[in-house]
């Protein structure tokens, strides 16, 4: 495994009387992707600015690229990228003054400036747009190019504060794709989202956060496997195909099933997964059961966050490790 | 083109920033502002608009029932007016640092290792050359409604360089005002407040021994007065240097006392 290029220990900070953070812990890894996951208002955003030195913690200690991030906030200053979630690009200039500008500002010589805002304009294909106003461009746009303001200094680790927020699906692909190019080139990063695809998709670690604190932490896969593991569940043609349909499954699984009459469902629950899968269709399809449906669900990620943050789904939290 | 952060440990942090970096980086935002500047001109045009009513007010609305003694009241009121139409332009200095933190410009900014006072300095730098527009456009239009100058080519120039050294330093205090309130209604509304306050209560329209005698010593010394006496008597040619150099002193103390205060509240601001 990597080097800790950003370590967070029991970080608090508060605003008047509300808690922003009440303690967090966490440790990203050389070249992965961390996702900070977590309804408005949990503390995402406060976290990012406080690893981007733009706001002091109150207690707690905060390490980013080896820097700390109050001690040697300068130093840091050179060594990470920050898109946040506002693409603050200046609308009265083009993309390339704004790209050139952000590169002079991280001390870069003309020369090299000039050529990487090329470069980005090439990788983020905004070359053709590249020379014009940033207030003639579409939101997407706009985003690739705060985001590539980001990377102007080729930064070890970059913030994304909500990186798709407001995107529409295809320029949402885009910005993953791209993502996923630069932790390929060893990259770390460190995004907040709101969304479980984003998360699913570009995260090796997921840290879920709520009224500013960690309330749960892992791979997508094992947050999932929290919430209860697969199930089998097989949709009946005939509703007068239930009984037996049920009886077999009780066979195979040997549980008692669960039937839903209305949506003709019978379910089981599956650890086993494909096995039981193989097993229940060749059952079936012995005792001439007509199926509409046959498969293994997994809990999604949406279900998982639900069910953490208590936003009305009827599962509880149930998991370990709580609030701290 | 990210190569960077690959193998094992991250990069060196680099040296401290040097002089020449806080110079190219305040050049840098000088530059993004004068480029903002240039690309909308309206904002020039209306920007001019305000004192060139002020200039018809005073010179054909109330002038004619203004007496000042020993001269026309034109050659009176349009050098002040000069200093405030470059006050006035200095307000979007308070304006566009609030709309630059409303709109997180301002937090990239923070987050790049550019000096502390470039973005702050490079504003009012490039704010400078728009208020040097906005004169030369009140120069004309004061010519055009009749005033005249009096005094040798050395002494106008001199003039001039005053106004605009006193607009510099004010426009430090309209930056703390854009970085305290945060928000552009709000920094509009509160830059008007210590220019309204300097230019009513001051020599600018009527001679201040019209006025109250409590009022006076205010209206006398406050450094919107000497400034306007200062350049009032380099463009008539007379003896100025008293003037002068009281002016010189306020635009000190002003651009120091609020380049300390809008550079602390840039530090610590969490818009």
């Amino acid at each position: 495994m990597g080097a800790a290029m950003i370590e967070v220990e029991a970080v608090t900070k508060r605003f008047g009387s509300t808690i922003a953070l009440g303690g967090v812990d966490l440790v990203a890894e050389e070249g992965r992707v961390l996702a900070l996951l977590g309804p408005n208002g949990a503390g995402k955003t406060t976290l990012v600015r406080i690893l981007t030195t733009l706001l002091r913690p109150d207690s707690g200690r905060a390490r980013v690229a080896g820097c700390d991030v109050v001690a040697d906030a300068a130093a840091l200053r050179h060594l990470i990228g920050l898109a946040g979630q506002y693409a603050a690009v200046d609308e009265l200039l083009t993309g390339r003054e704004n790209l050139e500008l952000v590169g002079l500002w991280y001390h870069l010589e003309k020369r090299e400036y000039r050529r990487r805002a090329q470069d980005v304009l090439e990788r983020f294909g905004l070359l053709d747009a590249g020379d014009r106003l940033v207030k003639t461009y579409s939101g997407g746009m706009r985003r690739r190019l705060d985001i590539g303001a980001s990377l102007i200094a080729r930064p070890a680790v970059l913030f994304l504060d909500e990186p798709t927020t407001g995107l529409d699906p295809r320029t949402r692909n885009d910005v993953w794709s791209f993502i996923e190019e630069l932790v390929s080139a060893g990259t770390t990063v460190l995004l907040t989202t709101q969304l479980m695809e984003e998360a699913e998709r570009l995260a090796h670690q997921i840290v879920v956060i709520d009224t500013g604190s960690v309330i749960a932490r892992g791979t997508a896969e094992q947050l999932k496997a929290r919430l209860g593991g697969a199930t089998l569940e097989a949709r009946v043609s005939d509703p007068a195909d239930l009984e037996r349909a049920a009886t077999l499954l009780a066979q195979v699984g040997d549980v008692r099933p669960r039937i839903d009459p209305d949506r003709q469902l019978i379910s089981i629950p599956a650890a086993e997964g494909t096995a039981l899968l193989v097993a229940a269709g060749r059952r079936f399809e012995e005792e001439h059961i007509a199926l509409d449906d046959l498969g293994v669900r997994r809990p999604s990620l949406d279900d998982v966050f639900l069910a953490l943050t208590g936003g009305g789904s009827g599962a509880p939290p149930e998991f370990p490790e709580g609030a701290e | 083109m990210t190569e960077a952060g690959v193998g094992g440990r991250p990069p060196r942090p680099p040296g401290r920033t040097t002089v020449r970096d806080a110079a190219r980086d305040t050049a840098g935002v000088a530059k993004r502002n004068l480029l903002r500047i240039v690309r909308t001109p309206q904002l020039i045009v209306i920007g001019a608009l305000q004192p060139a009513m002020l200039l018809v007010l005073f010179r054909y609305v109330l002038g004619g029932a203004i007496r000042v003694p020993g001269g026309s009241y034109v050659d009176y009121v349009v050098p002040a007016i000069f200093l405030e139409a470059v006050l006035i332009g200095g307000m979007t200095t308070s304006i566009g640092l609030a709309a630059d933190l409303k709109s997180g410009i301002i937090d990239r900014f923070r987050s790049l290792p550019m000096a502390r006072s470039a973005v702050l300095a490079g504003r009012t730098i490039a704010d400078l050359s728009r208020s040097l527009l906005s004169l030369a456009i009140m120069v004309g239009l004061g010519l055009l409604v009749g005033f005249r100058f009096h005094a040798g080519v050395g002494s106008i120039i001199a003039g001039m360089a005053l106004i605009l050294v006193f607009g510099y330093a004010f426009s430090w205090l309209y930056a703390a005002i854009g970085l305290a309130t945060k928000d552009p209604e709000t920094a509009q509304i509160a830059g008007i407040l210590p220019f309204f306050v300097l230019m009513f209560a001051s020599n600018a329209i009527v001679p201040v021994a019209t006025m109250p005698s409590w009022l006076q010593g205010f209206a006398r010394n406050q450094p919107l007065s000497v400034t306007i006496a200062a350049v009032r008597a380099l463009l008539e040619g007379g003896p100025a240097g008293h003037w002068v150099w009281q002016s010189l002193a306020w635009s000190a103390g002003i651009l120091i006392v609020f380049f300390a205060i809008s550079l602390r509240l840039y530090r610590n601001t969490a818009a």
